[in-house]
Formats: structure tokens, sequence, C-alpha cells
């Protein structure tokens, strides 16, 4: 009884809220991994972008309240979604045509590609700033709980509870069929094999007569398109603030480079490394060694490697080591002549 | 410098005066001198991306780490945080630079096969055996009187001696950082050290016991002394009753800025001109050839990891200049205000615009893009005021409108860095090459 009642605890607090936040950093880091195998250069904006595509949603969340429109007990914002997923494409579609796409044809070095999109980044800053303000805003008006962590005791008779939330089964529903249709437009159609052999070997690709500029849009519109899912599933889990998106860039970056660069696969796998360590390492374990030791007896200390306060420190940690034990990453991704 | 530049600085002058004679004179020495600080960390983020083509991402990171620098030798120290938990922090200290050492004779000495291992190993040790020691102490420190103190204070030194102590702990940061980091490709180096500023960042939010965190550490001690202290000073009072005017107070505060000018001004031609000594000797024409192809430069004998790291320490080292500076110029130490779009972008906004590879291109970057950060604030509101002039004033679209107006400036420093990447890549003050010259 008392190891179910740890692993109940432990699930509780570590393994269903890093699932979940693990399936919003791989939507992220998606893109990210898209727009490097794709365009060759680090995103700097994918983050506003992903904020961009949450506010947009939000907006349309309000409307929809306002006009009565309600799909209870669902939240009202995965109705709204698409406004916010067509809002983040014609961002991401816009800033092709009149930033990236003069480098692409000029051939510039990944670093001015990165530049570029510094410059981006701080106007999709501003824009987002100046619409919805910088203050955070709670959007999830569907049911709380799925099943809560009383319920769950009624049910099971044990003496801890796991709580799922409503949002991290959405979450993990909808990152479950967006990833399965991603694969199967990769895998499938002729645009998604168009779109990995433009990875694999540009100049190859464009001899076989794969239209560049066609590949590079469809990426942009995928990229836009999972990065408002899953900015918007983040803010429904936890909430939505404008300042959150530049600091989760870090953990999408090491998700994509651990993952491989250009790797769907092991951005996703990426992802959920880097979810699950962060969680873990600043987990205080104290009271679940408590239930697996004899009765009435607890660890002195709190078991909790790392304060919460350093989670940037976990991807990072992770970051710096597979670029020196393993820069190609899991999945052996391209490396990128500087 | 070309007849061009010479041009833009000429202008940069005239907008600073026509802002001191149509604002104030207060306004304008308080951009000026933001302007000069803004120049420094230009400077170094120009020594990095220009002379040695680093992409160094965490500019926030060593400016905080001068601040805190700043902090820790003006603020005095407190006795009795240092009786209830000095030891215990000092001995930390001195496990941190015992596994640091270990780890690094264990690199050199270790077979190759175990390096990693060993390397592992020993970080693992030194991290438990040093929370033995630190999280006791740490909790003994910040019990004592939380409300006032509740960390160790500093050295109670004069905060001028923290400008050069501040470059010395950010290059000593930037040495260690750049042992690990360096020698990844740019981009990859880029986001590394976006993360380390983050780190940097958490811990002075978060570690209570050395810079009180979130609680902030104000009134740190100024190199000349503050303005109010004079304005309630005996003698400037019965100055001012005897006169009875009221622009003798305004005088004050001038004078006072025009002493942090001064100073800053000796720092900043300082820093400007072994800039220029280094680009221009053997060992700047040496770390440009690295920049434009490392490959062959490496051919040529150069050791291009040593020289990145070199220039890397270097730059940071200007950084942290500047932000114990800056911090000496806000008086207090708040964690929270470092922020990376302000810290990180808004500086290489300055490098690019004003010319990489140039000094006094970045310069003039980092005096330009500073007052436009600072005046478009106003202007924003200004603008938006009229544009919304005809509707009422308890419209939600013009409240709206109008406290929205700040973010602008983030909307205006995106339009100018895409603007000049596209149309000027190489800036108002292009670097001048053998070619041009």
């Amino acid at each position: 009884m008392d190891i179910l009642n740890a692993f109940a605890m432990f699930a509780n607090f570590v393994l269903i809220p890093a699932t979940a936040y693990g399936a919003q950093l791989a939507l992220g880091a998606l893109g990210v991994t898209l727009i490097f195998g794709i365009l060759r250069f680090a995103n700097f904006a994918h983050g506003e972008l992903m904020s961009f595509g949450a506010m947009a949603t939000i907006l349309a969340t309000w409307g929809l309240q306002g006009m009565g429109v309600s799909i209870h007990p669902l939240p009202t914002a995965l109705l709204a979604l698409p406004v916010g997923i067509l809002a983040a494409i014609t961002v991401a579609l816009l800033s092709d045509r009149f930033v990236y796409r003069f480098y692409r044809h000029n051939r510039a070095s990944p670093i001015t590609f990165a530049m570029a999109s510094i410059g981006l980044m701080f106007l999709l800053a501003g824009l987002i700033r100046f619409i919805i303000g910088p203050q955070h805003q709670h959007f999830a008006d569907g049911e709380r709980f799925l099943i809560s962590a009383f319920e769950f005791r009624e049910l099971t008779g044990l003496s801890q509870g796991i709580a799922i939330r409503q949002t991290q089964v959405i979450t993990f529903v909808v990152a479950l069929v967006v990833m399965a249709a991603l694969f199967w437009f990769l895998q499938k159609t002729k645009s998604g094999k168009a779109m990995r052999a433009y990875s694999d070997n540009e100049d190859l690709s464009l001899l076989s007569g794969i239209n560049p500029d066609r590949v590079v849009m469809i990426a942009w519109m995928i990229t836009a398109a999972l990065a408002a899912t899953a900015a918007t599933l983040y803010g429904l889990d936890k909430v939505y603030q404008p300042f959150i998106f530049l600091q989760m860039l870090l953990p999408i970056f090491a998700a994509t480079i651990l993952g491989g660069i250009g790797q769907p696969v092991g951005a996703i796998l990426g992802a959920f490394v880097v979810a699950y360590s962060e969680v873990m390492v600043t987990y205080a374990f104290r009271q679940v060694v408590g239930l697996l030791g004899p009765a009435d007896w607890v660890p002195d200390s709190m078991l909790q490697l790392m304060s919460t306060n350093y989670k940037f420190a976990v991807s990072f940690i992770i970051l710096v080591v597979v670029l020196l034990v393993r820069p190609t990453g899991i999945i052996r991704g391209k490396v990128i002549e500087r | 410098m070309t007849s061009r530049g010479a041009l833009y600085f000429a202008i940069m002058a005239v907008v600073l005066i026509g802002t001191g004679i149509f604002q104030s004179w207060n306004v304008a020495f308080g951009i000026l001198m933001m302007c000069m600080i803004s120049a420094i960390m230009a400077l170094g983020v120009n020594i990095q991306w220009g002379y040695g083509g680093l992409l160094n991402f965490g500019v926030m990171g060593f400016t905080a780490l001068g601040g805190l620098t700043a902090m820790l030798v003006s603020y005095p120290p407190v006795p009795e945080a240092w009786a209830a938990g000095g030891s215990g922090i000092m001995l930390s200290l001195l496990l941190l630079l015992a596994t640091v050492a270990a780890v690094m004779v264990a690199r050199r000495k270790v077979p190759a096969q175990y390096k990693t291992l060993t390397t592992v190993v020993l970080i693992i040790a030194g991290f438990f055996l040093i929370r033995v020691f630190y999280l006791p102490a740490v909790d003994r420190i910040e019990a004592v009187n939380p409300g006032e103190t509740g960390f160790l204070g500093g050295l109670g030194l004069p905060i001028i001696i923290s400008w050069v102590l501040g470059g010395l702990v950010a290059a000593g940061a930037a040495w260690l950082i750049g042992k690990v980091a360096l020698g990844l490709r740019a981009d990859y180096l880029a986001i590394a050290t976006l993360g380390i500023a983050e780190i940097i960042i958490a811990i002075l939010k978060y570690e209570d016991w050395l810079t009180r965190g979130v609680k902030n550490v104000t009134g740190l001690p100024r190199p000349a002394p503050p303005q109010t202290e004079v304005m309630l000073a005996h003698w400037f009072v019965s100055i001012n009753d005897f006169f009875g005017m009221d622009e003798t107070r305004a005088a004050i505060a001038l004078a006072l800025k025009v002493i942090y000018v001064v100073l800053f001004l000796i720092v900043l031609v300082t820093i400007f001109w072994f800039s220029e000594r280094a680009l221009k000797s053997p060992w700047g024409r040496m770390m440009r050839a690295i920049r434009d192809n490392r490959d062959a430069a490496a051919a040529m004998g150069k050791n291009v990891t040593h020289r990145h790291l070199q220039v890397f320490v270097l730059g940071c080292a200007v950084v942290g200049v500047a932000g114990a500076m800056l911090t000496t110029l806000d008086g207090q130490l708040t964690p929270t205000t470092y922020i990376p779009l302000r810290y990180t972008f808004l500086i290489w906004v300055m490098v690019i615009l004003g010319g990489s590879g140039n000094n006094w291109g970045a310069v003039l970057g980092g005096f330009i893009i500073w007052f436009v950060w600072v005046q478009s604030e106003p202007f924003g509101h200004w603008f938006m005021a009229n544009v919304t002039m005809a509707m009422s004033e308890d419209n939600w679209l013009r409240n709206h409108l109008i406290s929205g107006a700040v973010y602008m400036r983030y909307v205006l420093m995106g339009l100018i860095l895409l603007t000049v990447l596209r149309f000027a890549p190489s800036g108002l003050i292009p670097e001048r090459s053998k070619h041009s010259s």
C-alpha cells in the first residue's frame, strides 16, 4: 500500500505535470527543429511567435465568451484555437516574405538569419505587449479537474490522491493528435517528402525539381500552427504571460539540440527528457521517500537537488553536456556549416 | 573616424543639447550618463562580435555580475550575519574552488577513456559535499533580521573600486563559462550564453544570503553625495534660504550629475583608447583574421580557441565595468529589473546599428539607441494622446492605446534592427578595412 501511495504522490507531483509540460515543449521544439532543418538557423523569435498565437486565441476566447458561446465542460479556448493558429501563420508568412526571403535568396549566413530573428522578436514582443498588455491572463474556463485528489482517494482508498487536471489531459490529447498528423504529413504526403528531402540535402532536392519557396512556406505554416497550439496549451495549463516565452526558448532549444537538429522524433524525445529532468531535479522527494520507509518516518533533508528557481540551469546543463559529448543529438541530426 | 562619422556625432551632440534646452538640462544629463554606460556595454559586445565574431547573448548576466560586485564592495558588512554563517559560506566557497581545481587537474592527468567519468564523479561529490556546509549557513544568515538585512552585506569600501572589481568578477565568470562553452558553433554559443545569463539572474534573485534577492539592496553609497542629502544639508538649506531662489536646487542637482558625467567619461575614454589600440595592433589584425576565416588562421598557427577565450573574457570584463557603473548610478541592486530584451538584445541593436567591428560605431550606436529608447516613451504618449484626441476621456480604446504606447519602443527597436540588417548591414560607421582606405 505504501509503495502505491508513494507512486500516487510521485505521479501527482512529478509524472503528470512533467508529461503535460513535456508535451507543450515538444510542440514548440518541433517548430524550432523544422525551421532549423529547412532554413538552417536558430529562430530566436519562436517564443514570441508562440506568444502571438496564444494572444490571438485569448482575444478570440474573450470574443466567444462575450457572445455567450461555450463548449462547457471543455474550455472555450479550444474553439478559439484556430483563430490563434491563423494569426500565427499570418505572422510567420509575413515575416518570411518581408524579412527572411531576402536573406534566403542571398544565401546569407545562419548568423544573419538569427540576428534578423532578434529584430522580429523585438517587433512581436512590442506588438504583443501593446495589444494585450504585459500582465498575466487566465483564460481556462472549462471544468477544472477530470478527477480530483479527493475523488481519487475515495475511489482507491489510498491516502495519497492523484489529481488530474482537465487541461493536462487536453494538452496530452491535443499534442498526440497534432504529432500524429505531423508525422503522417511528413511520411505520406508529397509535400512532406519534399520537405524531408529539402532538409536532408538542399542542392539535391533542388535538382529534382522541388520548389524551395513552397517547402519554406509549408514549413512556416506548420511551425506557426504548432507554436500557437503549444502556447495556448501552456497558457491553459498554467498561465499566459508575455515574458515567459523568452525564457521558454531555452528548454525548447535544449530539446531541439538534444534530439538532433531537423529530427522531429528527436525533438519530441528531447522535450520529454528536458521536462522530466527539470521537474525531477527540482522536486523535493522527502515525502515520497518517507512513504516508502517505515511508518511515521520522513528523511531529515528535503531530498531536493536544486531549488525550483534554478530550473533554467537544468536545461542549460543538458544543452552544454549534449553539445560537448554528442553535438549531433540523440538521433543523429545535421551539422550545419558555419 | 571618417567625416561622416564625425557628422553623426555632431548631430547626436546637437540633439542632446536640444533636449537640454527644450526639455531640461537634468533630463539631458540623465540621458547622457546612460548613453555613456550603454556605449561602454556596446564596446564590450563589439570586442567579442566585431573583433572575434563571437555571438554572446548573455550580456545581461555579465551586467548583473558587475552590479552585484558594486553592491558587495560598497554595502557595509552585517557582522551578525557573518557571525551566524560566514564561516559556513567561506568553507563552501573554498570547497567550490577545490572542486573546480580538482576537475581541472583531473582533466589534464586522467587518461582519456576515464576523463568524462572522473569529471562527473568529482562534480557530483563536490556538489553534495558543499551542500553539507552551505545549506545550514544560508538558513542561519537569512534568519538574521530578515526585514532589514538577512544577508552578509558587503565590504563597506568606496563604490568606485567596484568599477574595476566588477570587470574582474565578470572576467572570471567569463573565463569559466568560456572554458566550457567556447568552441561551440556560433549560434549554439548564443543559445548557451542566453541560458547562462538566466542562471546568473536566478542566482541574484533567489540567493537571499548574497543579494537579499527580490527584497533588493537599496541605499548604496555614491561616489558623489546624493542629491537629496545635499538638499537637506545644513549649509545648503541656509544658502538656499539666504538667496531665496529655487534655481539653486536645480543647479546643485545638475552639478552632481556633472560629477558623474566626468567620472563616466574618464572610464569611457580609457576603455575606448585601449580598444582602439588593441584593434590596430597585430593582435587586432590576428583577431579579424580568425573572425573572417578561422580555418586559414588556424592553419597559419594561430591558436583559435585561446584567442576566442581571450576576446570573450575581455568583452565580458568591459560589460561588467558598465554593469557596476549602472548600479552605482541607480544606487540600488534590483535583480528583477534585469530582463534580456533591455540588457542583452538592446545592446546588440546598438552594436549592429553603429557598425560592428568599429569602436566609434559602437559608441555612436550606444548613444543613438539609448536616446531613442528613452525618448520614445514620452513621444509615444504624446503621439497616442494626439491620435486619440477625438475620443472621449473614458473611451477604453483611447486608454488602452495610451497605456500601451510605452511598448511601441520594442517595435521601434525591432524595426531599426531589421532595417539596418537589410539596407546597411555594416552599420552607420562601417568597419575600416584595407580595401576602402
